[in-house]
């Protein structure tokens, strides 16, 4: 398979890796014991999840006037974390689907991990409307099903029942696609393991056997999945925005919501991947597949949807005063210079301004640059979230019902442990699975692998593989 | 692939490149090829193999096409005839915000429905313990598998050179 790859284009394999190299390379920190560094790290993560269960628990036992939810302000810390997680997840999608049907290679190093972390993400931001109910063990009601009272339905013309759809369909799509992924690689782990490993393997790897039709149809699902989720991940996110966007609240009732809301999505998303890779490639030695290469990629990524999302930060802006609505423009206003204007600064800082110093190449391959603003980059999502949330909802139309709204320890608490949960979640996902999608790699180590492009290329190698092997 | 008792001949090659060729070359002697097995999914060899395409697109099609129908009409009997409710001045049948949920519905049942399909006609699942000619056939080997269990010395022997002439690195046999 001698295709033609460009000169100028960078390896995206480093090491010169043979086949059986991969496997050992990515296999192996499934196969050790856990290094220090993971203990650690597991039992801080469990220790936030615990502080979350600890939270749930209060919520519930308490009901929700444990938050400092109050009229006018129904939502708060807990539909900003919705929001946001969601936002996260989208990433992955973005990287395993919509780079697939884009024939972009580079999406073999990091597909894995991202796809895991869309999979985390969406199970911490399922929690938020969950636990927000309030009656948590009503939540079946969400749900149309022939019920005693009618049955009465639940309203499908609803933005928050198009979530309920959309959430639960993207989790489910995502979690096929995953672990249909998964599949190949974990009969590789299957047939290195022995003992015990290998009987949890081998129920894992749902008797792969690698033969070329099932390959075929392994192919073909994963392109006609891609093909699916490209556009439900856009749905996603923009069935998130309609929870805004159908209300009659000014500064929520905006038509470039879902457009702005899926380009914020993919940013935050890809600033988390950013986190998680440079730190997953650091402890479990994976540099030679996720590379400055794959770095400097995902930073341009960041670099056009942190662009896209000044500009709808900025045409809000500008429609509001073009519309001559009043209401509209105080929202602005008041978002902008009203109580919470600290936190529209943090939104505009790290959203808008610090990302375009990934203007810069040099900027863009450094390691400790790209994990600050990965760090800064979730930050201003965060505030974006609660810029659109909090501000609107603390001045509506009544001045007389004006108030301000701060967190209460159980809502903060809720926020930290989902960071547990989905810690706990990623750490486990690191000792169990291969973190780099093993097949996928071996399949573009002839045209992505150094020793075959790029400048330390061998000379030529078509003729002297036939010979050498 | 079932447990049959089946005596199978197989042959290892260390690259992809080789593979591809030896199984052009096992078309051109007329042999007849069992299956093959590789670690990644080796790109041309479905002609050469003369593997048909998958119909799990259209089976996808098929199933996406039933969701599609489900949501759209159920959301429909509900709100037109089963408890009709004027919902913000709406008419009855609105069918534009029907959409949302009449898409996603499409992609949950097209996904799961293909996804299904493929393990099932693969014959994998949680468990499944199908029989496995090398375990470096997950790592770096790709496998060219011969029928041999009513094969005559003759056919025996021809695989045998056939393998040899087209760089196998390991031929072995496995009963399985």
């Amino acid at each position: 398979m001698s295709a033609v790859v460009s000169p100028i284009r960078e390896p995206l394999i480093t090491g010169g890796k043979s086949y059986h190299q991969i496997t050992e390379d990515i296999c192996s920190p499934t196969e050790r014991t856990p290094t220090t560094a993971w203990v650690i790290a597991f039992i801080l993560a469990v220790a936030g999840l615990a502080f979350y269960v600890f939270c749930v628990g209060w919520t519930i036992w308490q009901g929700i006037g444990s938050w400092n939810l109050n009229r006018t302000i129904g939502w708060g810390w807990d539909i900003t974390n919705f929001v946001w997680w969601v936002g996260i997840g989208h990433a992955g999608t973005l990287i395993s689907a919509i780079l697939l049907l884009f024939r972009q290679k580079w999406r073999t190093g990091v597909n894995r991990a991202a796809e895991a972390m869309t999979i985390f993400a969406v199970i911490c931001a399922g929690q938020f409307p969950l636990i927000h109910m309030g009656r948590l063990w009503l939540g079946f009601f969400i749900f149309p099903y022939p019920n005693t009272r009618g049955p009465l339905w639940v309203n499908f013309n609803s933005p928050l029942l198009w979530d309920v759809f959309a959430i639960s369909t993207y989790f489910t799509v995502s979690l096929l696609f995953w672990y249909t992924g998964l599949v190949p690689d974990f009969a590789t782990v299957r047939d290195r393991a022995k003992g015990l490993r290998k009987r949890m393997y081998n129920v894992l790897a749902f008797g792969w056997t690698g033969s070329a039709k099932h390959w075929q149809r392994w192919e073909t699902l994963s392109k006609i999945l891609a093909g699916l989720a490209t556009p439900l991940v856009l749905s996603v996110h923009t069935i998130v925005s309609f929870d805004f966007a159908t209300s009659v609240i000014p500064g929520w009732h905006t038509t470039i919501f879902p457009p702005y809301f899926v380009a914020g999505a993919i940013f935050s998303g890809f600033a988390m991947v950013q986190t998680l890779m440079l730190i997953t490639r650091k402890v479990l030695n994976l540099e030679d597949y996720i590379t400055i290469e794959h770095i400097d990629s995902m930073n341009k990524v960041i670099l056009l949807t942190g662009t896209i999302v000044g500009v709808a930060y900025l045409t809000e802006l500008f429609i509001a005063w073009y519309s001559g609505y009043i209401y509209e423009q105080f929202a602005f206003y008041n978002r902008v210079l009203g109580p919470y204007w600290w936190s529209y600064v943090g939104m505009m800082s790290c959203n808008v301004l610090s990302p375009q110093i990934f203007w810069w190449r040099s900027i863009r391959r450094n390691i400790l640059i790209t994990f600050l603003m990965s760090i800064f980059v979730n930050i201003g999502m965060w505030f974006e979230r609660f810029v659109i949330i909090a501000s609107t909802l603390a001045r509506d139309y009544i001045p007389s019902s004006w108030s301000y709204y701060t967190p209460t320890w159980v809502e903060i608490g809720l926020f930290i442990g989902t960071l547990g949960l989905f810690s706990t979640c990623y750490l486990i996902f690191t000792r169990i699975a291969p973190v780099v999608a093993i097949a996928e790699i071996k399949s573009i180590l002839k045209t992505g692998g150094d020793q075959y492009v790029g400048p330390n290329a061998h000379a030529h190698h078509a003729s002297e593989q036939t010979t050498t092997h | 692939m079932e447990n049959s008792n089946k005596e199978v001949l197989f042959g290892l090659y260390d690259d992809e490149e080789i593979l591809l060729k030896a199984v052009s070359q096992a078309k051109a002697d007329h042999l007849n090829i069992m299956d093959v097995f590789s670690p990644f999914p080796v790109h041309g060899l479905d002609p050469i193999l003369g593997l048909s395409h998958s119909r799990l697109p259209t089976a996808g099609f098929i199933y996406g096409a039933i969701g599609a129908l489900t949501g759209f009409l159920f959301m429909t009997w509900v709100f037109t005839a089963d408890w009709p409710i004027i919902f913000g001045g709406k008419p009855y049948f609105s069918a534009p915000a029907f959409i949302p949920i009449t898409f996603e519905l499409t992609v949950l049942f097209a996904s799961v429905g293909m996804v299904f399909t493929f393990f099932i006609i693969c014959g994998m699942g949680p468990g499944a313990v199908n029989p496995i000619l090398d375990l470096r056939i997950t790592d770096d080997k790709f496998c060219i598998a011969f029928d041999a269990s009513h094969a005559s010395d003759e056919e025996v022997s021809k695989y045998k050179s056939f393998f040899s002439a087209t760089g196998a690195s390991e031929v072995n046999t496995k009963t399985i």
